[in-house]
């Protein structure tokens, strides 16, 4: 049985639609790449998962419970974490506080503590004491992820956590990525570059304006058909 | 000068009740960008609470107001949970015509059941008791009591909200609703947790605003005033700030019924005017506002 799953998962911005039956798979121990271009639903189906925004109860499946109708608070004290675009870090709170606070509605016992995430992103302990917009982009990160991942998820919803960085950053980032993986944790992980992508991911699913245009294990997969799927050209 | 000494110190003390009225709005403002138009109302309401729960019970204010926390903080918690939860959202005009109607309908009901007689909570001889500073000085022990418990509660709202795990929800709720949910954070709970603090504080300005000086059911909006301006001179989400504005607005009247009986009143809402000229987002606004 899937870990999570999406049925015919659709979304709506007011009148507009921006997802059209989204089917997806997750396994235990699995990491999905979500690609596509700007717009094609990629936060959107993300957002859903997270119960930002809501549907039908049959949309979305975690461990064989419907939770498509469930409010983020509750999906996230289940074991889903999302790490929001943007990074989103509490303007008001200190780098330390920010990573306490993920553990507020769910503090299961797993590998990630306060003290592994400081091991696995060094910066954020040198730092923890100071406001978090004091942090440079690639630092407000890796705070957002340990923030997601402090309340040992069982799934890590990543939303473009390589947006505006330097590739040096972002092979950091993925490096810890990997370490996240060989701890247990399940992660989705959407994602603009196509490269980065296919190295870290099992499966991949391609987004084009609401609709699925692809999916594959990633050496199954062409460049040229993954092209295709993603511009749609 | 003496006299101005005594304006002064009776000033510094008067601001504690101020800061007392405004430490609840601040903290429901702070959190939920809530302005609650019936605070005054409240604090008069819990001011009758304690005055029935005394004539009841054959319990002095203190005790009183003491069993009074419990039951103001259930009934803070269920206004939130049942009422000003569902107003909340984009729109800022629902919460402000929600808590002015509470605010009508606390004062009616209050007279309809207290009369508009003036009452008073009879603490007995302290009273009148005062403690000398020497120098011809002399300041009662309600007021230096008052101040203290302003004081006090600060420092307790402040250790709440910078030193537990609660207090970081209610920090990252004010922050960003929508990623605090990620958090697991509750935020229609958090609020009414929030709301039932702020009863807590309501019930504690309550219980030295009855102990000070008469009260009746229609003073609660004055209350409300004198709040707000403490809050809007201190800067909006600092809680020693609200207890620097209470204490401004209080000097201002003492010191300005001392110029004239006629000016204390005037002078404190002079000094708020003052104080927003020159600093527009009052004296300790929080930085990320």
């Amino acid at each position: 049985m899937a870990l999570l799953q999406t049925c015919g998962l659709k979304a709506y911005y007011g009148d507009f639609q921006a997802l059209y039956g989204i089917d997806t798979s997750l396994d235990a121990g699995e990491t999905l790449a979500i690609i596509g271009a700007n717009g094609a639903g990629k936060s959107t189906y993300l957002k859903a998962i997270a119960g930002l925004i809501r549907g039908p109860a049959e949309s979305v499946w975690f461990e064989g419970r419907p939770i498509g109708a469930a409010p983020a608070a509750a999906i996230m004290r289940l074991g889903i974490a999302l790490v929001p675009e943007g990074r989103r870090l509490f303007p008001s709170l200190t780098v330390e506080e920010n990573l306490l606070v993920g553990r507020y509605g769910r503090s299961t016992a797993g590998p990630w503590s306060l003290a592994a995430i400081y091991t696995l992103f060094p910066a954020l302990k040198a730092r923890r004491n100071g406001a978090s917009a004091t942090l440079s982009g690639g630092e407000q990160q890796m705070a957002a992820i340990g923030r997601a991942l402090i309340s040992n998820p069982r799934v890590l919803l990543c939303d473009e956590i390589s947006l505006g960085l330097a590739p040096i950053v972002v092979r950091d980032l993925y490096d810890a990525l990997a370490h996240i993986k060989a701890a247990g944790t399940s992660v989705v992980l959407v994602e603009q570059d196509i490269v980065q992508a296919t190295k870290v991911s099992d499966r991949i699913y391609c987004f084009q304006e609401g609709r699925l245009s692809l999916a594959g294990r990633p050496a199954e997969l062409s460049r040229d058909q993954m092209h295709r799927a993603y511009f749609g050209s | 000068m003496n006299v101005w000494a005594d304006a002064l110190i009776q000033g510094i003390l008067l601001g504690g009740l101020y800061a007392l009225f405004a430490a609840g709005l601040s903290l429901i403002f702070g959190i939920m960008r809530l302005v609650n138009l019936a605070h005054g109302d409240l604090i008069v309401l819990a001011a009758f609470v304690i005055l029935t729960i005394a004539a009841w019970l054959g319990l002095d204010p203190f005790a009183a107001a003491l069993a009074a926390l419990p039951i103001m903080f259930m009934a803070g918690f269920a206004l939130q949970h049942l009422l000003l939860n569902r107003t909340l959202g984009r729109d800022l005009l629902p919460p402000l015509l929600v808590t002015f109607g509470l605010s009508i309908i606390i004062e009616n009901g209050l007279l309809e059941l207290f009369s508009a007689d003036s009452q008073r909570l009879r603490a007995g001889s302290i009273e009148t008791a005062s403690v000398s500073l020497g120098g011809g000085v002399a300041v009662g022990v309600i007021p230096l009591l008052t101040l203290a418990s302003a004081i006090g509660v600060v420092l307790a709202l402040n250790l709440v909200f910078y030193r537990t795990s609660l207090g970081r929800a209610f920090r990252a709720t004010a922050d960003d609703l929508e990623i605090a949910q990620l958090m697991g954070i509750d935020f229609s709970r958090i609020f009414s947790v929030a709301m039932g603090l702020a009863f807590i504080v309501v019930t504690i300005a309550a219980l030295y605003l009855g102990m000070r000086a008469n009260f009746d059911p229609t003073i609660g909006p004055e209350r409300l005033l004198y709040a707000f301006e403490a809050v809007i001179v201190g800067g909006l989400g600092s809680f020693w700030g609200t207890l620097c504005g209470g204490i401004i607005i209080g000097v201002a009247q003492t010191i300005g019924a001392q110029l004239d009986p006629e000016w204390q009143i005037l002078a404190g809402h002079l000094a708020f005017l003052v104080v927003l000229v020159l600093r527009p987002r009052g004296l300790f606004p929080r930085a990320t506002d």
